[in-house]
């Protein structure tokens, strides 16, 4: 493996890692402040219990998303030393607006794991929902930062110098509302999806019916309401993309040749010799009417961008159809909710139903991560577009596969050990929060 | 003016890991050297003490980063280049410190699975302020060769000598007298008092010895310690400050307080910090043939470092009520005694 390859995988893969933990530490605080509100509303034991239970994998969430968030701080500059030399004080606003959210968000989760019977209630419940509320506004921060890299503005590129800086300008690029808020509701639906289907899982397996059918139903909720918006997000996101990235755009698509009255492809195997897309559906019309609202409006093929400045057109196109054919299906399981709840009572307890869900576990999370393949392989060959290539930002030291192999070693075993920790935490539900009410004085504290 | 912002947060951050976050090593590094059957104690009085404040002590570091890499972007990838290695190696000990961390006290089920969390812990534990320090040393120690031309001689040798190592040790040491000082002031029974004092007392001797180590090492490495410490006014006074409050801090040990000792431990780690800094200051990087990487040099654009200035500045506005009430908070409780768990 070449370095250059290595430093690539070796930042996909920390940052497809770190992506993971850091959705659900975005996400899970407000399940829980939900679970908890209704305990604080209702003191139905089964609410506090739930509360505390999610609070353990919160804690877990945010130690693992924590420590791969410092390793990516460093490794921008271990891999890309280039890149950071003259982008750090651009792009760098929103990290120094980050590590206050950071900051808040650790402190609050300090009082919410270590306060329970310490404050006021309420104000407990509070610095729960503070825990969300920073996680949010960093997660928006950060992908701030990355579309900056997709369409970098605030400062002027003459001769190879980078002048007129403007860290503000730079922050409010042109990319950065779409991006966060695709991702925002990416994290909320795939957080949902596979919190809703663990607790699926357990009850078919017919364990603490109570407690899982309660969090069952306040992750579903959440991921419904996401999955419903998704497509609306990706649909103006998809529309920027063609305004500041046409490579891009071409590459999702797998659309070689320019042309109006462009067709929407969807699946196939593109050729990139023939220049063919096999074994595809192409909609006549359609992707012209999606990007431009125009069925004559005219698209930029990859016939007008030159060959080294294309991205790999197979990845970008698969990584596309995927997290739209994901995010179709989720489209769909939220549908089959939603008429479960307000017509047909009798499914919310059906095995199929359920099994439905427990399916559809992993579904939310491809497509995040496909999601990120489109938008960073997608760039390519440029780490900042049309600016700065990635070949240029590479640190010089040799060996970097070595360092890939041994990053590849640690996340691997962290991510086993995490799923074995969940196992653990989900299978000790029952000892732990399944109190029979006949024992009143436990189920009271 | 916002330049000068900016380097002082950069500064205090530094310091308040090396105090925070090297307490926190340091309770890791006393569990490495206490015997079995303590252990289990030492690591609950550990925890009740860092649990609540654990999740944001790392964050410092974490500022530092930012900060470095959005102001002075040319020393960050100057170290980030040549110190690649040492710094791999810190962040293996973070990744697995920290999820260790979590792990052993969020696991649901104890077994003996604890037993490997703690290997893990105490081991990073050891192994994250010795890199660090490395780390720290080899910036001044003129060692980083921008013009090197072997793998050896650039990536290597720029951290691997005497003086980068002793450093990393009497940064281990520092971690755990801190946290010994930390401790003597959680314990309630006289018992585990005397047990602290007594890890205070080795880490101490450690600190002397290794900090002594270093003055050699430097000797042989050709690096002008002595002067750089005893050759101002500021890095006496500072010398002599803390050697005074380190005969003050004893004098209280021995009569049985536990009140102040934190603050003078902090004070002396401070005035350490500033003995090694402030001949150096702006310079924070030392190359080989006598070049160096200067803040005042080397800082990026003034917009961003406006920028910069203002996020941290109102950045604080956030934080340090929070953390100050936070911290206040649980040390009520500990005072209470009612150790509430979650
Ligand atoms: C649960 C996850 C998920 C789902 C169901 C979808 N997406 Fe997505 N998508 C993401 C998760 C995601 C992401 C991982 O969050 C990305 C990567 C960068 C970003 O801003 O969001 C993304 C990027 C992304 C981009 C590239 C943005 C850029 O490069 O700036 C486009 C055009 C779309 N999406 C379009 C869609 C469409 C039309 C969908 C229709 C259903 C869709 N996405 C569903
Ligand atoms: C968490 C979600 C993210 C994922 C899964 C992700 C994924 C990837 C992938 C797959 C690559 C390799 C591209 C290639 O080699 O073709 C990459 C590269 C990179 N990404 Fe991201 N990315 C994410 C977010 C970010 C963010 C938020 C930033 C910066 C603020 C960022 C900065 C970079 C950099 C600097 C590179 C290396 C240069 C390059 O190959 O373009 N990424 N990332
Ligand atoms: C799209 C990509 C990213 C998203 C959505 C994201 C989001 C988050 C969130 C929500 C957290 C809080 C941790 C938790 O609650 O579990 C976090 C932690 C962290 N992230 Fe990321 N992040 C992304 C990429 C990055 C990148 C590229 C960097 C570094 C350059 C980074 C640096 C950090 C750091 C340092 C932390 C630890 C903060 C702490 O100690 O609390 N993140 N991230």
């Amino acid at each position: 493996m070449d370095d250059f390859i290595a430093a690539r995988s070796q930042m996909a893969l920390s940052l497809g890692f770190h992506i993971v933990f850091s959705c659900i530490g975005m996400v899970m605080p407000f399940f829980m402040a939900i679970a908890h509100f209704y305990w604080l509303k209702t003191k139905d034991p089964v609410y506090k219990n739930i509360t505390k239970a999610w609070s353990k994998g919160v804690a877990i969430f945010f130690a693992t998303g924590a420590v791969s968030g410092t390793v990516l701080s460093f490794e921008l500059g271990l891999l890309w030393p280039n890149f950071m030399k003259n982008a750090g004080p651009i792009f760098g606003m929103p990290f120094s607006l980050e590590g206050t959210a950071f900051f808040i968000e650790a402190i609050a989760l300090g009082f919410f794991l270590y306060g329970w019977e310490r404050f006021n209630p309420w104000f407990h419940w509070f610095t729960g929902v503070v825990v969300g509320i920073s996680g949010i506004l960093s997660g928006i921060l950060v992908v701030a930062a990355n579309s900056w890299m997709n369409s970098p503005s605030g400062f002027d590129y003459v001769n190879g110098q980078y002048i007129n800086i403007d860290p503000i300008k730079a922050m409010f690029n042109a990319a950065w509302f779409e991006q966060a808020l695709h991702m925002c509701i990416a994290a909320f639906a795939a957080t949902g999806f596979a919190v809703a289907g663990v607790h699926a899982l357990m009850i078919i397996r017919r364990k603490n019916i109570k407690f899982h059918t309660m969090a069952f139903r306040i992750a579903i909720v959440f991921a419904a309401v996401a999955a419903l918006l998704q497509p609306l997000s990706g649909d103006i996101s998809a529309k920027s993309v063609a305004k500041r990235q046409p490579a891009k755009l071409a590459a999702m698509e797998a659309h070689f040749k320019t042309e109006k009255f462009s067709p929407l492809i969807i699946g196939g195997v593109p050729d990139t010799k023939t220049k063919e897309v096999n074994y595809a559906i192409k909609i006549p019309g359609l992707l012209s009417l999606m990007t431009y609202d125009d069925f004559n409006a005219e698209v930029t093929g990859l016939d007008r961008i030159p060959e080294k400045d294309q991205p790999p057109i197979a990845i970008t196109h698969y990584a596309f159809q995927i997290m739209v054919a994901l995010g179709m299906l989720m489209l769909a399981l939220a549908l089959v909710y939603l008429i479960a709840l307000f017509k047909k009572k009798n499914w919310l307890t059906a095995p199929w139903f359920l099994k439905l869900f427990v399916a559809a576990i992993p579904l939310g999370f491809i497509a995040l991560e496909a999601g990120w393949t489109v938008t960073e392989v997608g760039r390519q060959p440029w780490i900042i577009q049309g600016v700065m290539r990635t070949a240029d930002a590479v640190t010089p030291m040799p060996g970097i596969r070595y360092s890939f192999y041994l990053f590849t070693a640690v996340y691997l075993s962290l991510s086993l050990v995490v799923i074995f920790m969940l196992y653990r935490q989900i299978k000790m539900v029952p000892k732990m929060y399944d109190v029979p009410i006949s024992n009143p004085a436990i189920s009271k504290s | 003016m916002m330049l000068y912002v900016v380097i002082v947060y950069l500064w205090v951050a530094l310091l308040l890991y090396l105090l925070l976050g090297g307490a926190d090593f340091g309770a890791g590094i006393i569990e490495l050297f206490t015997s079995e059957d303590n252990k289990a104690k030492a690591r609950k009085i550990l925890y009740h003490a860092i649990g609540p404040i654990w999740e944001a002590n790392h964050m410092w570091l974490i500022i530092a980063i930012v900060i470095l890499f959005v102001g002075f972007p040319a020393i960050y990838t100057t170290m980030s280049i040549h110190l690649h290695i040492p710094l791999v190696i810190m962040l293996m000990g973070i990744v697995a410190r920290g999820t260790a961390f979590a792990f052993r006290n969020y696991d649901a089920v104890t077994d003996n699975m604890q037993k490997v969390y703690n290997k893990i812990f105490v081991y990073s534990s050891f192994i994250t302020p010795l890199f660090l320090g490395i780390i720290a040393g080899s910036a001044v120690s003129g060692k980083i060769d921008v013009h090197a031309d072997t793998f050896l001689s650039a990536y290597l040798f720029s951290w691997l000598n005497w003086f980068s190592v002793t450093i990393g040790l009497f940064t281990v040491s520092l971690c755990g007298f801190l946290a010994a000082i930390f401790l003597i002031g959680e314990t309630r029974e006289p018992d585990e008092r005397k047990r602290f004092v007594r890890k205070a007392w080795q880490m101490n001797i450690a600190a002397v010895i290794s900090g002594g180590l270093v003055f050699v090492s430097a000797t042989s490495d050709k690096i002008p310690l002595v002067q750089w410490v005893f050759g101002n006014a500021v890095g006496i006074t500072a010398v002599a400050a803390a050697t005074v409050s380190l005969i003050i801090l004893w004098y209280l040990i021995i009569k049985g307080r536990s009140k102040s000792l934190r603050l003078l431990a902090g004070f002396q780690i401070t005035m350490i910090l500033l003995t090694t800094t402030y001949k150096h200051y702006p310079n924070i990087v030392i190359l080989k043939n006598g070049g160096y990487l200067s803040l005042i040099e080397n800082r990026g654009a003034d917009k961003a470092i406006e920028a910069l200035a203002l996020a941290l500045l109102i950045g604080s506005l956030f934080i340090l009520p929070a953390l100050v009430y936070l911290i206040y908070s649980f040390q009520k409780r500990d005072n209470k005694g009612s150790l509430s768990e979650t």
